[in-house]
């Protein structure tokens, strides 16, 4: 490809002759070692936009949670013509559909979720739409729902597996928006037109079918993002040509991800240091100040803290808070050692300040302690005034995924424009423990969902016993939960397929198949019970184990005691081991992850009492998180326990959320901002992978919940397990689960 | 050598400078009414430890400490296990681990050299001391912990003769440790120590009272009310901190 005029300045060659953003990258970037002095105040035109978005927040939140709903127009990238919040002073543009905060009408996922999503907001969607997309047109809940079988149906029903994407879209993959600005959409058309040409060697298998058929499907959604980039007045056919066109040509790029899917993870990745790129040279040029690099930055935010999906309640209750992960990284380090921190990773994380906490974008500091000083104590900084950033480190990482990954759900990483991810649900290791004591039977419902085994009759449960019983139903779970996500994701590719997003990714895609487990220290404590305590079995007339008596005391998970956090690290390697055993839809990668967002209060309804003292529908320990009063030692020791699990058995992450007491990191915020760099600096050079940091305290948590409509507490925003949400816009039930879990403070 | 333990916390970020693993002992004699710690007070109570056992229980937890923090022997009353103290933190100090003592140095004595003796080889292995004086006048102190404060305030001059860093903390309670008179009389005297690195008011604050309930003793406490911004404002300023 020849030198173009808008590439005037950019260095390196193999980025030229391929795609490669990653080389550009490597080749262009202006590593930054100073601190957050030369960081600019939000401009009018910025100050005046989020205030009149605050307003329609405050609307929405007035209507019970949704502002306003498409009902005529099913989401396509044509459907709209331009929308604005307020054009004159909008420096980005684009929305999700006519109107801002209005929520478009989705059907491919499933016609009946999209219906009720409007039915539930008092919203008719036009009738037509039913008789189309059920008569005319299938849906990928429909596909689903045709292959299931009846033991999936009943996993599905007791809960034992629960979160699966059959009902909406399966998210979490992070398309390479920042193609769209580097390459402008005509030369990835090209490029995608020689991928067709050279598909197959003309016998026509299945798989070669199908990638043709998705080639010409992502062809025809780049040339759609053209016509939807025009309705703004923009060209976008050829590369972006300053710092204000890359950041929209990029937005357009992640626009047309949100306008047709409706993924429970839609990420925007990592497109700080890239963007910097653009802004420093425009700076150089004399034709951007710094005022208005922070303020199309603050307005790129500003685009992400307003997107929006229909949902169903169900769905709200696993995932609490409206959230739509639109996940953001910043810093991270380069395979040639040098750190990526540039002045745009400041000027993000700035924009919590500019406009104050948001849950979304979910900004994510790729950590590591070689990183500056100045840039991790500022990140602290904000994690201490804002409890709105989440940490992931990128030592563990980097060696895996290279150093252009992006974080594609909550925490999971995946190599930016190379991968994608089958992603779905977590499995219940808690409520497969019971079924190893009951025989496969529900001790729910008392349905015989697993295998009919030999349920445990003993008075007092066996540490080996126990174990080979629990071994078996493992087995069985790994191998329903790996058939069912097959089922989906195959469904998925052929109903709800992400042509936009896969036009941004390599043709020659690597696949990851990402479970999820759920109940982790549950189990885990319940195991050292039986094998350190006496763990007496307290069964109903039918012989169904409901509760449990322990007599003694045992080890806990999060005490950074080897006892008990030996059976975690165990217990993780055991069950990925199982899903491994399994073939996986499109020989793509089996990973796991301990990660359970909100549905850890769901999915702990659904649970009965456990061997560790946990009484049956409290809710489950987050993520990796230890079990609520477990922790012991304080927050180091609990810190210690989680970074003894190895990230290889784990590579879709391990959640950790912990909340510290202001007046228990430090007198002031710079001494707690350094507390903090010392805390992250000890945990992730122990080789943890993830750590959510809340600094309130639970009095803070207990006013907002007693007082919501207090003004400080509109934009109030917490760390859940992996992501971010405002305290109010949680139900009561997950807000008093926040309240309860650990607050470290010390006595 | 085995020294008894009330309990360890992991995560100290308010007990010396930066992040701390800190170690209560157990055992105190004073009887400080806003004690938030009662249970520390019994001197045959607590958990056996071994120097060693809790010299590697606490570098486990190294990673985090950084340039400034490390290890914070706190109470209880630290002195009244003076060897075992010692051994500790000799060996704490053969780790390099920065050390430091927080201390109403209720034991100390000044009258004995014997005492002294084994005083001065404790803080050759100590980086820093953080000194609690209750009240400035031995009087109150009596009132408020049943000792007077002599030994102490002589703790201070010692500390200071012998060229040691301290921190000086006094815990602001209304009614009871605020008066004028005082707060200007404490400053007068932390004013005449030059290694003071830094001088603390810690606003009273009642997190403990359901320990006093828990061990039946009367809390004579009752109503008072935590120190607001303001009062801990003004205290500063008569402290001549601000």
């Amino acid at each position: 490809m020849q030198t173009r005029e808008q590439w005037r300045g950019f260095r390196g060659t193999h980025w030229l002759s391929d795609i490669n953003v990653r080389d550009f990258i490597q080749n262009n970037y202006t590593a930054y070692d100073g601190d957050e002095s030369f960081l600019e105040g939000p401009t009018d035109a910025t100050s005046k936009l989020w205030n009149k978005l605050q307003d329609l927040q405050k609307q929405e939140r007035a209507k019970s949670g949704v502002l306003d709903m498409e009902t005529e127009v099913v989401s396509t990238l044509t459907a709209y013509g331009a929308g604005y919040l307020d054009k004159e002073l909008e420096k980005v543009v684009g929305l999700q559909t006519d109107k801002p905060l209005k929520r478009a009408f989705m059907p491919f996922g499933g016609i009946k979720m999209a219906e009720e999503a409007c039915q539930t907001y008092g919203y008719t969607p036009n009738p037509k739409f039913h008789k189309i997309f059920t008569e005319y047109h299938k849906t990928h809940n429909q596909g689903v729902f045709d292959a299931y079988t009846p033991e999936i149906r009943a996993a599905r029903k007791n809960k034992i597996i629960t979160g699966l994407p059959d009902t909406y879209g399966r998210g979490r993959i992070v398309g390479d928006y920042r193609r769209v600005a580097l390459y402008g959409i005509d030369y990835l058309i090209a490029m995608k037109k020689a991928d067709l040409a050279n598909c197959g060697c003309g016998a026509m298998t299945d798989d070669i079918i199908r990638q043709r058929e998705e080639l010409a499907d992502q062809i025809r959604a780049l040339g759609d993002m053209k016509i939807m980039a025009q309705a703004y007045g923009f060209d976008i056919s050829a590369p972006a040509n300053n710092a204000r066109e890359a950041v929209q040509w990029l937005y357009f790029g992640y626009l047309a991800a949100i306008k047709t899917q409706n993924g429970a993870a839609m990420s925007v990745g990592r497109v700080s240091t890239f963007l910097d790129i653009y802004i420093e040279r425009d700076l150089k040029e004399g034709t951007l100040t710094e005022a208005e690099a922070q303020e199309l930055i603050d307005q790129l935010v500003m685009k992400f803290r307003m997107v929006k999906f229909a949902r169903i309640p169900s769905y709200n209750q696993l995932f609490s808070g409206d959230p739509v992960w639109a996940t953001l990284e910043v810093a991270g380090l380069g395979q040639d050692g040098r750190h990526m921190v540039t002045k745009n990773d400041f000027r993000f994380l700035h924009t919590l300040e500019n406009m104050g906490p948001s849950p979304e974008p979910n900004l994510t500091v790729l950590y590591s302690k070689r990183l500056t000083d100045a840039f991790r104590r500022y990140a602290a900084h904000i994690s201490v005034v804002s409890s709105s950033i989440q940490y992931e480190n990128d030592d563990v990482m980097r060696p895996v995924w290279g150093d252009d990954y992006s974080i594609c759900c909550c925490v999971s990483a995946t190599q930016t424009g190379k991968e994608m991810q089958f992603f779905g649900a977590r499995a219940n290791l808690a409520k497969a423990m019971l079924y190893a004591i009951n025989g496969g039977v529900d001790e729910k419902t008392f349905v015989q969902v697993g295998p009919a085994l030999r349920p445990i009759t003993s008075e007092y449960l066996d540490y080996n016993e126990l174990l080979a019983k629990y071994d078996v139903m493992l087995d069985w779970l790994a191998g329903l939960y790996v058939n069912v996500l097959n089922l989906i994701q195959y469904m998925h590719d052929k109903y709800y397929y992400e042509a936009a997003e896969m036009a941004l990714i390599d043709t020659d895609v690597r696949r990851t198949f990402a479970t999820g487990i759920a109940g982790f220290s549950h189990v885990v404590d319940s195991l050292s019970a039986v094998k350190y305590a006496k763990v007496k079995v307290i069964r109903n007339e039918q012989g169904v184990a409901v509760d449990f008596e322990t007599e003694g005391d045992f080890p806990r998970y999060g005490n950074d005691d080897d006892r008990a956090d030996e059976i975690a690290v165990k217990l993780l390697h055991t069950f990925l081991t199982k899903i491994k055993k399994h073939h996986t839809y499109r020989n793509s990668e089996p990973t796991t992850s301990i990660l359970t967002i909100t549905s850890n209060v769901v999915y702990g309804k659904a649970t009965g009492s456990l061997p560790d003292g946990r009484k049956a529908g409290e809710p489950l320990s987050p993520g990796a998180n230890p079990s609520y009063g477990a922790e012991q030692n304080g927050l180091l020791a609990s810190l210690n326990s989680v970074a003894k699990l190895p990230y290889e058995y784990a590579l879709d992450g391990i959640s950790n959320t912990q909340t510290i007491s202001p007046d228990a990191l430090g007198h002031n915020v710079s001494e707690r901002a350094a507390n903090l760099v010392n805390v992250l600096d000890g945990y992730f050079s122990q080789g943890a992978h993830h750590l959510n940091v809340n600094v309130f305290g639970t009095e803070k948590l207990i006013d907002a919940m007693e007082h919501p409509e207090k003004p400080e507490y509109a934009n109030f925003t917490i760390r859940v397990s992996g992501y971010a949400v405002k305290f109010i816009d949680l139900t009561r039930e997950q807000q008093l689960d926040v309240i309860k879990r650990t607050c470290h403070k010390e006595m | 050598m085995q020294g008894r333990i009330h309990s360890f916390e992991t995560f100290g970020s308010v007990d010396g400078p930066g992040v701390r693993f800190v170690i209560f002992f157990q055992g105190c004699r004073l009887r400080c009414r806003y004690c938030h710690n009662p249970d520390s007070w019994k001197v045959d109570a607590g958990e056996v430890y071994e120097a060693s056992a809790i010299v590697k229980k606490a570098l486990r937890y190294q990673g985090y400490w950084g340039k400034e923090g490390g290890i914070t022997v706190s109470g209880g009353e630290a002195l009244l296990q003076l060897d075992f103290l010692t051994e500790l933190f000799r060996l704490f100090k053969e780790q390099g681990v920065n050390t430091c003592l927080d201390t109403a140095a209720g034991p100390f004595d000044p009258k004995s050299d014997e005492y002294l003796e084994r005083f001065d080889t404790l803080m050759q292995f100590t980086d820093l001391v953080m000194l609690d004086i209750k009240h400035i006048d031995t009087h109150m102190h009596k009132k408020i912990t049943g000792f007077g404060n002599e030994n102490i305030l002589s703790c201070a001059k010692h500390l200071d003769a012998i060229g040691k860093d301290m921190w000086i903390r006094h815990v602001l309670v209304p009614g009871l440790t605020d008066d004028e008179a005082s707060l200007s009389k404490l400053g007068e005297f932390v004013r005449t120590l030059s290694r003071v690195k830094r001088f603390e008011l810690l606003p009273y604050h009642n997190f403990g009272m359901f320990k006093w309930q828990k061990l039946s003793i009367p809390y004579t406490l009752d109503g008072v009310v935590p120190p607001d911004e303001a009062a801990l404002e003004r205290a500063k300023k008569l402290c001549g901190i601000l």
